[in-house]
């Protein structure tokens, strides 16, 4: 099992995602730099959180066109698994792997802190190991993660059961206070019809060791470990 | 000559910006303004092309790179 995290200028969040998996978890993990184009010997490829291109002209609307993009379109058309996360998850929107855009939060702020999440869906790889319902406690740290898409896109996205985490309170019921960046109907986590690309604003990376107080991250590694360890 | 782009958010999409700079103007004591959409301005200059070969192009640069269609639309003009 071998996992590939992408490294595009001004990715922040490589490090604590490699060494998540490394570490925390003992697997095989690469660094891919954007130019590098050869992704067939992995098995999941992870877009990290960060600021690819400094956020120029809209969050990973340039990182889309790195060489890597290619490649991981054509990784991810064959069935491979794709994990983007905060910033990973807006590249994978600028090339079209996943439906919608992100504007900036409704406060027009940058949020760093914890939220909750609930799991909407465990049909996926992403998710394998949570129950519906599950609530998760995640960091995020965006400006830019107020979800959006079309009535066309969002109808889709229900019909095929898409829409994989929500944020909620505590207790797994949505509210707008919850809800801190105004995400529409309350997405913080969507995948695509085929279900092997994934896209949350979220960071399971950085809670993902006891040390750091918060485990959460975990249930979505765990998930995809399990599911490519049943797949071989 | 040069192509100037206007990108602005759709119609229906939320401008959290132009809201917040609504607020201001009408804080500042400013009456009349009802709504404001902001947007991204952009100055290509360009080789001395045909007008109508210019237009091709930036109209092919503005939908692939210059807008997410999703959220943005956009106006041009070429002097």
């Amino acid at each position: 099992m071998k996992f590939g995290v992408v490294v595009f200028p001004g990715s922040n969040c490589d490090h604590d995602t490699y060494y998540a998996l490394k570490e925390v978890y003992k697997l095989e993990v690469d660094y891919i730099w954007h130019k590098e184009t050869a992704l067939s010997s992995y098995d999941c490829i992870i877009l990290p959180g960060g600021f690819s291109y400094g956020d120029y002209l809209r969050p990973g609307a340039i990182a889309r066109f790195s060489p890597v993009m290619q490649s991981v379109i054509k990784f991810a058309h064959k069935g491979g698994l794709v994990l983007g996360i905060c910033n990973g998850f807006q590249i994978l929107m600028e090339a079209g792997l996943l439906p919608g855009a992100m504007l900036r939060n409704k406060t027009l702020k940058f949020i760093c802190q914890d939220v909750h999440i609930r799991v909407e869906d465990n049909q996926n790889p992403f998710t394998t190991l949570c129950r519906k319902g599950e609530v998760l406690r995640l960091p995020i740290a965006h400006k830019d993660g107020n979800y959006f898409a079309d009535a066309r896109m969002m109808e889709e996205l229900k019909k095929n059961q898409q829409i994989i985490f929500r944020y909620c309170t505590p207790d797994g019921t949505l509210t707008e206070e919850a809800n801190l960046n105004g995400a529409l109907d309350y997405v913080a986590g969507i995948c695509n019809r085929e279900r092997n690309v994934l896209g949350l604003m979220p960071h399971p990376e950085r809670c993902a060791e006891s040390i750091l107080g918060n485990e959460d991250g975990k249930r979505i590694f765990d998930s995809i470990i399990n599911y490519l360890s049943e797949e071989k | 000559m040069k192509a100037k782009v206007f990108v602005t958010f759709k119609e229906g999409v939320l401008d959290p910006q132009g809201k917040t700079i609504k607020n201001a103007i009408v804080s500042l004591g400013f009456e009349g303004v009802e709504d404001v959409r902001q947007g991204k301005y952009f100055e290509l200059t360009l080789d001395d092309l045909p007008k109508e070969k210019a237009g091709k192009l930036v109209k092919e640069i503005a939908e692939k790179i210059l807008t997410n269609p999703i959220i943005e639309e956009f106006k041009y003009h070429i002097e």
